[in-house]
């Protein structure tokens, strides 16, 4: 199991799967996981092609490092699962694509308050020291997904994945390399749901008709009733099921962690589409100029759209990042940059 | 550049009004910008926002979209889906670095061919000046992977 741009959750959603870590340990031997045991990269160099049955991906592929070790793993490894949201669609590293390198460079090395760099010195892949040449991974423009990189066998979706998930994909996976059973077709989406995460909420659900949107802190939601009909933003109705609808069911939106539908290119667009349904302002007998206005005031209640909407899938989106130049700024609010407020 | 650059506009038309106000245009001779390739749709609320996503990304250098009036759509409502899916896609186009111009949407009425020659020809003017998007090649590619990074460190370092 390899951790690449990535928070780690994976790795230790893993555990999650508790004492059927036994039977894991029984079927397989590790032979590559940096964060529970001592592996450098040169024992993976060392393996023969295809070495590795099973390798679990975790993470973006934001910088070369993770790059490469993508290929190596790819190159290695007989199936390679892009474990999670990271590796399967970006996730919250890939937000990065709504802004650039540099102005992330500048942030994290120049203006953050708490820097003093008065030399204005920035990471390089290639450094000279008095003790020699120093080579340090390049950091991307874009943060991609693993599939974007290398072909990839199976994708399990979630952030992170959930335990009984990833206990029934390890355990098909187990008996198709032990006893002779069938894998699922390659390309496939594995232990999640095929319905919308809608389905699997038990929250009461009549027709959806709001005025505006809350941002979780202005209100209370109601414990038994459908959180988007309450105005908060729920992206239940765009989100793969597969995790039992956990976020809704205790008051909390779901955030979209499951990825896009089966058939669906754009997770963030389908959900837009969705919107368009359920906020109920500006009718046909209304004059045109005052439609839109109301219609505009609405949305704007929904803060970040893009940040939202492609909070998980920036990476697999139609536009998949920002333009590096933002665009040129006509709409009164610059654009690019930074996410709106 | 030495030739005038012609902007592509991939127009979204309602079948019921703006598809015909575009025959009615062609029919009576009016002379309009080229630059759009119309798609005839059922109706605005045909239009998936991963429509005009995908125009944009494959080389469209503008969206428009042109249906019934408000109060006029032959599906009563869809022209208002239509617009708040607009209003809330071009919100979030600004953030992804698409002006405001590249998206539109018009109303027009099958009688009204002169109407939407003129917002053609408008829009065309307003994606003539800003340039082409080709989001493919200008922000798809070279960016970094296996690639040297757009913003080369270094230029970093020296710009600050
Ligand atoms: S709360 Fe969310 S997941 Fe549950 S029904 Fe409403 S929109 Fe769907
Ligand atoms: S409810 Fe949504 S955000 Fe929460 S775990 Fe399920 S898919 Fe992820
Ligand atoms: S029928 Fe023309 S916009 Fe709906």
């Amino acid at each position: 199991m390899y951790w690449a741009a990535s928070c780690g959750g994976c790795e230790i959603s893993v555990l999650n799967i508790g004492d059927k870590l036994l039977d894991v340990d029984a079927a397989y031997d590790v032979a590559f996981w940096p964060v529970a045991a001592d592996f450098k990269y040169d024992d993976v160099r060392g393996y023969p092609d295809g070495y590795i049955d099973v390798c679990l991906y975790n993470g973006a592929v934001r910088n070369s490092e993770n790059e490469e070790m993508a290929h190596l793993l790819r190159q290695k490894s007989k199936v390679l699962v892009a474990f999670g949201s990271c590796a399967y669609e970006g996730c919250i590293p890939a937000l990065a694509n709504l802004t650039t390198k540099e102005a992330i460079f500048r942030s994290v090395y120049q203006d953050n308050p708490s820097i003093d760099n008065p030399d204005g010195v920035f990471p390089q892949p290639v450094s000279e020291v008095p003790e020699g040449v120093l080579h340090i991974p390049e950091f991307y423009e874009t943060v991609k997904s693993l599939d974007q990189v290398v072909p990839v066998d199976y994708t399990i979706p979630g952030c992170p994945p959930e335990p009984e998930q990833i206990w029934a994909v390890l355990e098909a996976v187990t008996a198709a390399l032990t006893a002779g059973a069938e894998l699922p077709p390659a390309g496939s989406i594995v232990g999640a749901g095929t319905v919308a995460v809608c389905e699997e909420c038990s929250l009461e659900k009549n027709e959806k008709t709001i005025e505006r949107f809350y941002r979780p802190y202005e209100i209370t939601p109601e414990p038994e009733l459908c959180l988007l009909e309450q105005g908060i933003l729920c992206m239940g109705p765009a989100t793969r099921g597969g995790c039992g609808a956990l976020c809704p069911q205790v008051g909390m939106g779901c955030r979209g962690c499951y990825g896009p539908l089966d058939d669906v290119e754009d997770q963030g667009a389908k959900m837009l589409s969705a919107i368009a349904s359920v906020v109920d302002v500006g009718a046909p007998d209304e004059e045109e100029a005052e439609l839109e206005e109301k219609i505009a005031a609405a949305m704007d209640t929904l803060a970040d759209p893009a940040g939202t909407f492609y909070r998980f899938s920036m990476s697999k989106s139609l536009l998949q990042r920002a333009r590096p130049d933002g665009g040129r700024p006509t709409g009164g609010r610059p654009t690019g940059g930074r996410p709106a407020e | 550049m030495s030739e005038q650059y012609e902007p592509v506009i991939v127009g979204f038309l309602c079948n019921w009004c703006s598809y015909r106000a575009a025959d009615l245009a062609g029919t009576s001779r009016l002379h309009y910008a080229p630059n759009m390739r119309p798609i005839r749709v059922m109706c605005t609320a045909r239009i998936e926002p991963q429509f005009v996503l995908k125009a944009l990304r494959d080389g469209a250098d503008g969206v428009l979209i042109a249906g019934c009036h408000p109060g006029e759509c032959h599906y009563v409502e869809g022209n208002i889906k239509a617009l708040r899916r607009h209003i809330l896609l071009k919100q979030m186009l600004r953030q992804l670095g698409v002006e405001e111009e590249r998206v539109q949407i018009v109303w027009a009425s099958a009688s009204e061919g002169n109407l939407l020659a003129q917002a053609v020809d408008r829009m065309t003017e307003e994606l003539r000046d800003l340039g082409p998007l080709r989001w493919k090649q200008t922000v798809l590619s070279g960016n970094g992977h296996g690639k040297p990074a757009s913003v080369a460190p270094t230029a970093v370092a020296e710009e600050v």
